[in-house]
């Protein structure tokens, strides 16, 4: 391991004509960055525009009616969706990957199932199981013969019950990454503090988890940002939040510039966060350079830490994936769509056709952003850092900023044509499938971003010398050293992108061309119409083919985890 | 090298193909098509769409979401909005389109004849097609009809504890608010809704269909909903369903006095639209018998046209008087209905 400054790689460019050359390529990749980033700013930066048109003044209401609330139910949420995720994230991912117990092997992929629980779907399957006139306490009601005042049961519409929620389908951001980190953390530097004396506790709190911190960071960064931007969830609870108050200003008293005033707080309020966790680890860097003694040496557990481990490792996929999946199921035997079908094919067909390209393409344009992190560009840099902050902002809010540019710029184009040529192009973009996936872009490019950037940082940065050395160009250095040692980090990005966009519901409603429905629309209309019991089957559906990519990721990771995981030609 | 470009060139035109296909751009569209911006999702609308192509055979063409974003979104089209009708569940969110200018006035005997004055925008904007009375439930065991007769009444003492309603976020709830302001003013109107909060049974959660659920449950004596909720509990397949509806007697409110809020499935020609003609026919074919009868039989909506024979269940729910407040009036006044429920801590 080595503790390094970090190069500039531009530092080292000379002024000669070849070094120019050299140079110009790179530069290539960093102003498509720009570009990128640009563009993923652009529809916040339309929303947040219009602070400074005159607000319809109901700020000043809201400071005077449910601002304190609000403030301490986002402060709530932040507080127990990120204590949650990150206990829950690390400790299983800990296990998992530093121990051997029954079941261990399997519980690695199966802790990541909930990622392929929408968290509104599974807010509508607890709350309609655990419910006062629900299954739950209507059967303990049959048996007892109780009323309502005659018995406490706990408030599932409440902060507690949304934040159990959220953690539950957003733990597993942490525990993928943190599982990485710590899988690819040198054995052999464990061993060290072990032969130094350090039991296997002090180990992890004083060796494994700093030198993970830097995943579990971007783990919970990407959880916390998707908790504070959640809307249906919060909104079916009943918990007003930050979000829910930018909706209730913008829709309930059509204040836009209201809403956009909520909008930047939070996203000021999320740039305040990421840049204090970065400060606060600034000066750390960990490069493990030791990848070829790897080979890992799990603690086997037995008996009662072994069962502990079980126990710990079962819940959170019992609660947050198999339980709702059985309500669901039970759902759609009381109902179910009355559309599954040829038309189903169709959703599922399109769910897929939008899930994958955008798969595709994000993480693509992910490896841009990250490769500038990691060459520590001076102008890509911040930028793309800022870009990645939109995950925070709530959904409807990016798609109505991915509608306005777009509008604007299709009028623009529309006059130009008519006047100069006489005729008119309407909206060349706008209602399109590229202005959805644009949109899915804006949103997810933050998830893309966090996996491949916690790639690069594994990979030491003295590679790229040694390949520069040897002649690379920089372009070369990325295509022929970075991209084959990002294959893992890229396979995960696309995995999570492509469940992301399955289970992305406000941006796909109204950004999305005529006639075009896709499984999470079709569940919306049924869950909106309260139709619960034939939403169930779309639901259901939508975790069957999230749960394709999330397999499929967890093969490749397990054969290259079991492989020689080093540098390999 | 070759090999790499021959690539590279590929790579490119299957990009600018696929770049082509994603951007069907809108002027391909045929003359004999409407566009539909619609926040109605029901399955049993589909009728209307196919019958509608049928009769006329003007094709339709559905982008189906949220009244409010679908408002954003034909604000940021602009002139070049592809949209012909818009069609809300509210009257507060089509009044709000014609407060900002996506919609356009139409003349239509058809339209003025078949639909009452204060269910329509008298300029001519925007139509009700649909009733929904918004109405109280409740328990048949624990409570009398004669117990909670006005909305009002909801506020009084002797309901404490027992009322189940949801939030103040929904738009029903925002218009029914609207009209009790409008009949009690202001002032009395944010005394109700503290006598409401102080009344319920627990914070507003769920949607109509669980306050009724609740009703049947014991968790309250009275809730409110529309009265389409119900009925689909009457008529649903599902035997807990038609259980819960036979513990619940429903209540139409203030039937000695102004009458019962209805609020009003409503539609527009867009302000853009390309395709007037054939959007004012669209909009005719939503008052004729056949349509009529679809709003009733298919969600358990009530028909705007006189006279229109109602099917079950809603003939078992007899007649009622509505409150005539023009649906433009309460819809005005939304915005400050939200604030006066923000005040009273309604959530």
């Amino acid at each position: 391991m080595t503790a390094s400054t970090g190069t500039t790689p531009h530092r080292r460019a000379g002024g000669s004509f070849s070094g120019w050359v050299r140079k110009a390529r790179p530069n290539g990749v960093v102003a498509g960055t720009v570009v990128l980033a640009l563009l993923v700013l652009l529809p916040i930066g339309a929303v947040v525009a219009s602070l400074f048109s005159s607000s319809g003044g109901s700020i000043g209401h809201l400071a005077t009616t449910l601002l304190p609330e609000l403030l301490l139910n986002t402060l709530g949420l932040i507080v127990f969706v990120g204590l949650g995720t990150a206990i829950v994230g690390t400790a299983t991912a800990w296990l998992v990957s530093a121990c051997r117990f029954p079941g261990s092997r399997m519980l690695q992929w199966l802790l990541l199932l909930p990622l392929a629980m929408p968290a509104y779907i599974i807010g509508y399957a607890y709350t309609d199981f655990l419910l006062f006139a629900g299954p739950l306490q209507t059967a303990l009601r049959d048996m007892t013969g109780w009323t309502r005042d005659d018995y406490w049961f706990p408030e599932v519409h409440s902060l507690w019950g949304v934040s159990l929620m959220l953690v539950l389908v957003l733990y597993p951001y942490v525990y993928f990454l943190a599982r990485n980190a710590f899988l690819e953390q040198s054995r052999g530097l464990l061993d060290v503090a072990r032969t130094l004396g350090r039991g296997p506790w002090r180990v992890f709190f004083t060796v494994a988890l700093p030198m993970a911190r830097p995943a579990i960071a971007a783990g919970l960064a990407l959880a916390l940002m998707e908790a504070l931007a959640d809307f249906g969830t919060v909104q079916y609870f009943g918990v007003q939040t930050f979000t829910t108050a930018i909706y209730r200003t913008w829709f309930g008293m059509g204040d836009r510039v209201g809403a956009a005033q909520l909008a930047s707080a939070l996203l000021m309020f999320v740039f305040l966060l990421v840049t204090l966790e970065q400060w606060s680890r600034s000066r750390q860097a960990f490069h493990d350079t030791s990848r070829r003694q790897t080979k890992p040496m799990p603690v086997r557990l037995r008996g009662w830490r072994a069962a502990l481990a079980i126990i710990a490792c079962t819940l959170p996929v019992l609660l947050g994936f198999v339980l709702p999946v059985l309500i669901l199921f039970r759902l759609h035997l009381d109902g179910g769509d009355e559309l599954l079908g040829p038309r189903f094919l169709s959703y599922a067909s399109n769910s897929f056709l939008l899930a994958g390209t955008s798969a595709v393409l994000i993480t693509a344009c992910a490896v841009l952003t990250g490769y500038c992190l990691r060459s520590r560009s001076v102008v890509a840099g911040p930028l793309v850092r800022l870009a990645t902050l939109g995950y925070a902002i709530p959904g409807t809010v990016v798609a109505v900023g991915v509608l306005i540019p777009l509008g604007v710029f299709d009028n623009w184009l529309d006059a130009q044509m008519q006047s100069r040529f006489g005729l008119s192009t309407g909206l060349l973009f706008s209602g399109t499938m590229l202005a959805l996936l644009y949109a899915y872009l804006v949103r997810f490019l933050a998830v893309a971003n966090g996996a491949i950037e916690t790639g690069f940082k594994r990979i030491p940065p003295h590679i790229d010398d040694v390949a520069r050395t040897l002649g690379r160009t920089r372009r070369q250095v990325i295509t022929q050293v970075h991209l084959p040692l990002l294959n893992r980090s890229m396979l995960m990005s696309a995995a999570i992108v492509f469940v992301d966009v399955l289970k992305e519901l406000p941006a796909t409603l109204i950004v999305r061309p005529f006639n075009f429905d896709t499984l999470a629309v079709r569940v919306y209309q049924l869950a909106s119409d309260e139709r619960l019991e034939q939403a169930a089957t779309g639901s259901l559906v939508i975790v069957a083919i999230a749960l394709v990519p999330i397999i499929l990721l967890t093969r490749v990771a397990d054969s290259s985890a079991r492989a020689e995981p080093g540098l390999q030609p | 090298m070759s090999a790499i470009n021959l690539n590279r060139r590929h790579l490119l035109a299957a990009g600018a193909a696929s770049a082509g296909l994603l951007a069907a751009p809108s002027i391909l569209r045929a003359a004999s098509e409407i566009n539909l911006y619609s926040s109605r999702h029901y399955d049993t609308d589909e009728t209307f769409y196919t019958n509608f192509t049928k009769l006329t055979g003007i094709g339709i063409n559905r982008i189906e979401a949220k009244a409010e974003e679908l408002i954003e979104r034909m604000k940021a089209e602009g002139a070049n909005s592809p949209a012909d009708v818009f069609i809300t569940v509210d009257a507060g969110n089509i009044e709000r389109a014609n407060v900002d200018g996506l919609l356009q006035p139409v003349t239509s005997d058809t339209l003025t004849k078949a639909i009452p004055a204060h269910l329509r925008h008298p300029d001519g904007s925007w139509f009700g097609f649909s009733k929904r009375a918004r109405v109280i439930i409740v328990a048949k065991d624990r409570m009398k009809p004669e117990d909670v007769p006005t909305y009002e009444s909801l506020a009084d003492e002797k309901v404490k504890g027992k009322l189940l309603i949801r939030s103040s976020g929904n738009i029903y709830n925002q218009s029914l608010m609207g009209s009790i302001i409008a009949a009690d003013g202001a002032e009395q109107a944010e005394a109700w809704a503290r006598g409401i909060v102080a009344n319920m049974a627990r914070a507003p959660k769920g949607g109509d269909t669980d306050q009724i659920k609740a009703v049947a449950a014991g968790e309250g004596d009275v809730a409110v909903a529309n009265s389409y909720y119900l009925g689909r509990l009457i008529v649903s397949d599902n035997a807990e369903d038609r259980e819960i509806a036979s513990k619940v007697q429903i209540v139409f409110p203030n039937q000695n006095g102004r009458g019962t809020h209805v609020n009003i499935s409503g539609g527009g020609v867009a302000r853009h639209a390309k395709n007037v003609e054939g959007a004012v026919k669209f909009l005719e074919y939503l008052v004729s018998d056949e349509a009529q009868m679809l709003f009733a039989s298919g969600n358990v909506e009530y028909p705007v046209v006189e006279g229109v024979k109602l099917p079950a269940p809603l003939d078992t729910f007899g007649n009622f008087k509505e409150d005539t407040l023009d649906a433009q009036k309460y819809a005005a006044l939304n915005a400050e209905a939200v604030q006066i429920m923000d005040r009273a801590g309604w959530k």
